[in-house]
This record gives C-alpha cells, structure tokens and sequence, in this order.
C-alpha cells in the first residue's frame, strides 16, 4: 500500500469509522435502558463489603 | 504480610516465576562475562543479585514448609507493599528534584567535579524517572490492584504474579535509576532505559496487564466499574507506547548502547507520540481512575453522572493519542502534522473538563467535608489542579503561544502544575485513604499533620509554578527581543542570569513539596504502627476534623 492510497483511507473511511465507533460510545452512555446499571455503578464504590470494616 | 495459598489455587505459577529468574540469572552471567563496558557490568551484577534473591524469596515461600494456609477474601500484601514503595520512591524522587534544582540556583555550590554521577545531565533523568515512574507506577499499580478487586468482588487472579509484578516493577525502577547514575542512557527523552531494561519492563508489564484482566475476567459485578476503564486504558496503551517507542537494535548483547529503529523526524514524531501519550495515559488515564474511585469513596456520594464518566473516558481515549505532534512546533514535522496536533490538544478540552467537573461535583451535597476532612480537600484539590493544567496545556499547543513558551521555562512550570498539583496530590489523598483501610485502622494517625501537608505543599506548588511562570515568559520574551537595528538584545547568558531569582524560588518550592511529603510519611508510618489518633494532642482545633471524618 502507498503513502497516498494509506493517508486515502485514513481520511475517509478511516475517520468514518471512528467517528461511528464514538458515536456508538455515546449511544451506549446515553441509552435510557442503560440508566438503572449506571446509576447502580455510581454507587459501585460506597458499596459495603463485609471483609472491608472501613466500607 | 504475604497472604499464604493452597497449593492448588497456585498452580504452576512459582515455577514459572522460577524458571524466569534462572532465565534472568543465565543471562545475566553470560552479559557480565562476556562485556567489555565496566557500567554494563554492574548493571548485570545488581540484575544477577536481584534475580538471586528473587529465587531465595521463592524457595522460602513455596518449597519450605511454614504452616497454617491463611487466605483472606483480597490479596492486599501487594497493595500494602505497593504503598510503602510508593511513599519511599515519592521522597527519593523529590528529593532529588530539589537537588538539581539547587544546582540550577547554585551552580557553582553544588557542582562537584570528581563525581561525574552527580551532574546535572544523570541526576534530571533520575528525579522525572523516580517521580514520574517509580512513585507514580507504584501508586498506579497499588491503587489498581486495590480497586479492581472491590469493585469486581473478585481476588487478584493469578497467585504470586502479582508479586512478580510489584518486584519486577521495582527491578526496572532500580535498573534504570542506577543505570542513569552510571551513565547508561537511550536517549529519549521519559524513556531513557536501555534496551534490556526495555524488555525487562514489557515482561512484567503484559504480566500486569494478564493479573489485571484476570481479574475483571472472574469479576462477580455484572458491570464494569468506570476506574477500572481508565486502569485498563492506562495499562494497554502504556504497552503499545513502550515497545514502539523502544524498537531498536543494540550494537551488541553484552552492551547497553543501542539505536533506533527510527531516525530523524519520523524518530522526533515517535518520541513525541510516546512523550504525550504518557502524560496522557500514564499521569491522566491511571490517575483519574483513582479520582472515580477514591473520590466518591471518601465523599461518600455516587458518582456525579456515570454517563459523563463514559462519555469522559471515550472522548479521552479518542483524542489524546493525536495531541503529541504539538510538541514539534516550527520542526521539521509538516506544518499539517503540527496544526493536527494543536487542534487535538484543543479539543482535549472537552473531555478533560468534563472530568474535572465530575470529579468536583461529586461532592454535591457533601460540600462541607470539604472543611473538617482534609484528605478529602487534598483529592479534590488535585483536581482543580487538573482542571487547570489541562486548560493551560491547549493553550500552549497554539504555535502563537508556543513559540513564546516552547524550550522556556514556563513549560516546567506547566509540567509541574500537573504533576505536584494533580498526579501528587491525588496519589497523596489516596495513599491517605489507603494505609488505614489496609491496616485495619479506624482513622489516620493525624488529621492535623494531614493540615500541614496540605497547606506547606500548596504553597510550595503556588511558588513552584508562579517562579517558573515569570522565569519562562521573560526567558521567551528576552529570546525575542530586537533592538533597533535588528539585532538580538539578549546573549543567551544574560537570559540566564535573570533566571537566578526565580530558580531560587523554585527551589524553595520543590522543598516544601517535599517536607510535605516527609511529613506525610510519618503519618502513614504512625497510622500502619497502630498509634492512636493524636490530632486532639497536637492541635485543639483539629478534633471537630477527627469526627467528622467518621
């Protein structure tokens, strides 16, 4: 593969494709289904566990 | 402090860490008979006794008997270990910031000709190295080892490979420490290992890398938590980085000199795509992942937006890859590579704001901590610092301002916005947090020690960066100036004799930095003993702190 035909591809469907993989990220953090795991995440760090007597 | 295990759940793994030692140790040998170079030479031998004793600890743990297994739900040995060499490589990485940067004020003081060792040129190496890699890696390493397990519900996979890895770890940091005071370098700037230590350091790298998604891999959360994201960004791309960057062929097996796979400009893009993306996964990724873990921890309130945080780590991990090039500004690089990596760095805004303003806002409704528990100030604090460094940086990557600030000081003061203000302050608040919780202490030693760390080391960044703020405009200004009939008005001397003030201030800076972070050590080393609070003691006015801090 040239130089030419590489920096092509990377301007074009390069860039296209991740321009969708982001977008995908996004959808996946703005999804409304989503919104029940991630609120339950929010709060994955206060969670308490019994081997932690500080938690 | 080692966690005994069955022999069943260890599996083959101490004889492959064993036959990796022996491996080591053969080479080790054949390195140091067959080598003409006197440094080379002691390089192998410290690598040889290291391997030695590596071999010794494995024979004593697993083959000799010693008694009743006990296995506690997490392995937190490593994480115990990883803060002790955190707190001891931090110190020794300041202290010798604050050294050269009193050879810098006091050339003629603290330049001793018969001990090349001690020159400028090994010592720089050494103090970013310790700091950036041998505290900052421990902290990285401990606090991931720490959080993936809680928020997984699952122990370390893997046995003693987590112990390979903190040991390995340290072996690299020795190596390359005492390999710059000899002289030995590769030459690339945040990477001046040479190429064995290179290949030492992937080895217990892609060993981290396994323990770690082991870990995830037998996770009982369904989801997986955000930090844990930012922990494995951090560890992955850390890798590709490393061995691309230190692609090269040594001149000989038995010598620690070695060139380049890559050479002139291509080679400058390279180390700059690596430099970058250091700072960018190695001192953003990895320490934000301990913000999105020890700040809502020690707040106690859920993150802000957990879809902020995705959207944070996406966008993050999407652009800064292509920010290094604006390190080349007015090089050889083309003018569109430059202006590629100005524009990127710029919209690096947007995600390195939105992670500020989610860290912050996680202390909705608990703002007033804020005034009673000073770990919880010292971590939030570090992300304002993050918040404004990162503002600064994009600022910089303009080539208007770039050619005024670019090889002056100001971008010391920059770098160390960052690294004092958001990956020591952060990494301070969470070994703060951590020492009690894994010696099972109810509370920190002192929470007003805690008070005298935080302000003296505020103040020392506040004089840090404000020095270096003036020192590199008026070094960028004094560069530039003409006089009237077109010539320079400043000899590069008389630009450094102006500086003489200011590196005095920094100097003071750096120090208080550092006795912040002896007291620090005290404490930690106070709280692991066990000693009961003394915060009423020492300061009357500091108990209100004790208990709210409950």
């Amino acid at each position: 593969m040239t130089f030419a035909a590489a920096s092509h591809f990377a301007e074009t469907w390069g860039l296209a494709f991740a321009v969708a993989l982001f977008l995908t990220a996004v959808a996946y953090a703005l999804w409304p289904a989503n919104r029940t795991t991630f609120d339950a995440a929010a709060r994955a760090p206060l969670s308490k566990d019994e081997d932690d007597d500080h938690a | 402090m080692t966690t005994r295990q069955t022999a069943s759940d260890v599996g083959y793994a101490p004889l492959a860490i064993g036959l990796i030692l022996i491996l080591g140790l053969a080479l080790t040998i054949w390195g140091a008979a067959r080598t003409t170079d006197g440094p080379f030479a002691i390089q192998m031998y410290t690598a040889m006794a290291a391997f030695l004793v590596g071999l010794f600890a494995l024979v004593r743990a697993y083959i000799l008997p010693n008694g009743e297994a006990v296995r506690t739900r997490y392995e937190d040995g490593v994480v115990k270990a990883g803060v002790i060499a955190s707190t001891f490589w931090g110190i020794a990485g300041l202290l010798v910031g604050v050294i050269i940067a009193l050879q810098l004020s006091f050339p003629a003081l603290f330049y001793f000709e018969d001990f090349g060792w001690t020159n400028f040129g090994r010592l720089r190496p050494l103090h970013t190295s310790a700091v950036i890699f041998a505290f900052g890696g421990n902290v990285l390493i401990a606090t991931s080892f720490y959080v993936v397990q809680r928020t997984c519900r699952a122990r370390l996979a893997g046995g003693p490979w987590a112990w390979f890895v903190f040991w390995g770890y340290q072996l690299f940091i020795l190596l390359a420490g005492t390999g710059y005071l000899l002289g030995i370098t590769a030459g690339r700037e945040y990477a001046e290992p040479p190429w064995y230590t290179d290949l030492w350091l992937t080895l217990v790298w892609v060993v981290y890398l396994l323990v770690f998604l082991g870990t995830i891999w037998k996770r009982e959360e369904k989801h997986i938590y955000v930090a844990n994201w930012f922990y494995l960004a951090f560890i992955v791309t850390i890798a590709m980085l490393h061995i691309i960057n230190n692609l090269a062929l040594p001149v000989s097996f038995a010598n620690y000199f070695s060139y380049s796979a890559f050479s002139g400009v291509q080679d400058a893009l390279t180390q700059w795509w690596y430099g970058h993306n250091a700072v960018g996964f190695f001192l953003t990724a990895g320490f934000l992942a301990i913000m999105y873990y020890f700040i809502p921890k020690q707040a106690d309130r859920p993150v802000y937006s957990y879809r902020l945080s995705i959207i944070h780590f996406w966008a993050l991990i999407f652009l800064y890859i292509w920010a290094g090039p604006h390190h080349l500004h007015y090089t050889a690089l083309p003018m569109w590579a430059q202006t590629l990596g100005a524009t990127f760095s710029i919209m690096l805004w947007m995600p390195s704001w939105g992670g500020m303003i989610n860290g912050l806002m996680t202390l909705s409704g608990a703002w007033d901590k804020l005034r009673t528990d000073p770990v919880l100030r010292m971590l939030v604090v570090s992300v304002a610092f993050y918040g404004m460094s990162t503002f600064e940086g994009p600022v910089m990557s303009i080539r208007a301002v770039n050619s005024l600030s670019h090889y002056t000081d100001w971008t010391i003061g920059h770098v160390h916005s960052g690294a004092l203000g958001w990956v020591g302050f952060v990494s301070f608040g969470a070994l703060y947090c951590l020492t009690p919780w894994l010696w099972k202490r109810e509370r920190l030693y002192s929470n007003a020690l805690v008070e005298w760390h935080f302000w003296i080391a505020t103040l020392g960044i506040v004089l840090y960066i404000t020095s270096m703020w003036v020192a590199g405009v008026m070094q960028g200004l004094m560069w530039r100036a003409y006089n009237e009939l077109g010539f320079l008005e400043y000899s590069f001397v008389e630009s450094v004799e102006a500086m003489h003030p200011y590196y005095i201030i920094r100097a003071l800076g750096g120090l208080l930095y550092l006795i912040g972070a002896l007291l620090m050590a005290y404490n930690l080393w106070r709280t692991a003993r066990g000693d009961a609070p003394a915060a009423v003691a020492i300061r009357p006015n500091a108990a209100p702190a004790a208990v709210a801090a409950e």
